[in-house]
């Protein structure tokens, strides 16, 4: 019976990561799995029961430099983009580094701008958004009403139980992203009393997978945490922190880092560092975007489609 | 007249070149012998003298040369900077000798090492 049902729920994620592939072609090169953002995918959005998000990342507002003279501009674009979607998201997810510098005016000025759309906003920070002389307060302040320790928090919407975590704060020296204990500890009781059926979507800034050791683009706890989600049937990993698209499958779970609204980075070990990736201006909106995700009632589906600025 | 125009020129392209404001701008011509100073720089992410010897009562500046923000913060606690964004400044005087292992904060894969000799 358990087997049964065991092999049915694989099937079931199986399903919908192939259904998922219409609108993100997983490939692989280099080891680093890519996907292809379509927008024409947008149109196969389900009619169906169901629910839909979208996920921003990484809007560095503030950011004035060479790679993007101006990052509110593209924020706002991106913004104009989720207005403009077939169908209204639910809510929106900001997979952090909201801000450059975690001034006040970095962080008003995206809660303006998201706040034009006038659906709910969930906020996790990025290192660039625990930069005040106070460690985090202005962005705890500003977003982290009702959330624990330096931000995470869970909540449940259409059937789909999200837990956002935060993995910028207290980095040890050497090391990459951290969870720390108190927050691994509080994952252990937020999860223990869900059914193994019950579709989860984690998102944290830093990817909960290693991309690229060398550039600290990993989370050294996330074990501890992917042990506490691996009974789940379908377990969606949503991080930003690294500007580009990479994905990752690992048994019923899945990885997937975002697109930036302000500035690329470049593909790990084609660059000296991970800075900001200066390309030509004609080029940038290509490599700036935002996801959106789709679930279907009953069928723990999740489909993921990234589009472009460009677009 | 013409001379220290020419000087006042040159010194301000020198203050902008290198990003810093006169407020923090360390005058060579005024510290005494004594108090050596020297530059560490962060690029590409990389504190770029990575294990940097100095003998006791030596400032050192870190000046961040990348397009992001850097901190510079002592393993032991006794130094940290602010945020450092492009072309700021941040400086520490080893009155100790020992060895000083310090990080970036918000890239902790940055290290760095200040040996202070006696």
């Amino acid at each position: 019976m358990d087997d049964d049902f065991t092999s049915g729920k694989r099937r079931d994620v199986l399903k919908c990561m192939a259904w998922a592939g219409t609108g993100a072609l997983f490939s692989v090169g280099a080891g680093i799995p890519t996907s292809l953002g379509l927008d024409a995918a947008l149109a196969a959005a389900p009619k169906t029961a169901g629910f839909q998000f979208v996920q921003v990342s990484d809007s560095h507002i503030g950011f004035a430099k060479a790679a993007n003279p101006d990052a509110r501009a593209t924020f706002e674009l991106a913004v104009a983009k989720i207005a403009a979607l077939p169908r209204k998201p639910d809510f929106i997810i900001h997979t952090g580094d909201v801000s450059q510098l975690s001034r006040e005016q970095e962080f008003d000025d995206a809660q303006q701008i998201l706040g034009t759309l006038g659906i709910p906003v969930f906020y996790i920070p990025g290192e660039h958004d625990m930069i005040d002389p106070e460690g985090g307060k202005a962005f705890l302040d500003r977003f982290g009403k009702n959330t624990r320790g330096s931000g995470w928090y869970s909540f449940d919407f259409g059937g789909v139980h999200f837990v956002a975590l935060v993995n910028v704060a207290d980095l040890k020296p050497g090391g990459m992203g951290n969870l720390g204990q108190d927050q691994l500890a509080w994952l252990k009781a937020d999860l223990a009393g869900l059914a193994s059926s019950m579709p989860i979507v984690v998102f944290a800034h830093i990817p909960l997978w290693t991309v690229y050791a060398e550039w600290g683009w990993g989370t050294d706890d996330s074990e501890q945490a992917l042990r506490l989600l691996r009974r789940f049937g379908s377990v969606t990993v949503l991080n930003g922190h690294i500007h580009q698209i990479a994905q990752k499958v690992e048994g019923h779970m899945t990885f997937h880092t975002a697109r930036s609204t302000a500035f690329p980075q470049p593909v790990p070990g084609t660059a000296p560092s991970p800075g900001p990736l200066t390309v030509p201006a004609a080029q940038l909106h290509a490599m700036l975007g935002i996801r959106s995700a789709a679930f279907v009632r009953g069928h723990d589906r999740i489909a993921l489609i990234d589009s472009t600025l460009a677009t | 007249m013409r001379l220290s125009l020419h000087m006042l020129t040159v010194s301000t392209a020198i203050l902008l070149t290198a990003g810093i404001t006169a407020a923090i701008a360390p005058s060579a011509s005024a510290a005494s012998p004594a108090q050596a100073e020297t530059l560490v720089h962060i690029a590409n992410f990389t504190f770029q003298r990575p294990v940097l010897p100095v003998s006791r009562g030596t400032t050192v500046i870190w000046v961040n040369d990348d397009d992001v923000p850097h901190t510079v913060v002592a393993r032991d606690g006794s130094f940290k900077s602010h945020v450092l964004d492009t072309g700021d400044r941040f400086s520490f005087t080893f009155a100790k000798a020992g060895q000083f292992d310090y990080y970036c904060s918000l890239h902790p894969h940055m290290n760095g090492r200040v040996v202070v000799g006696a």
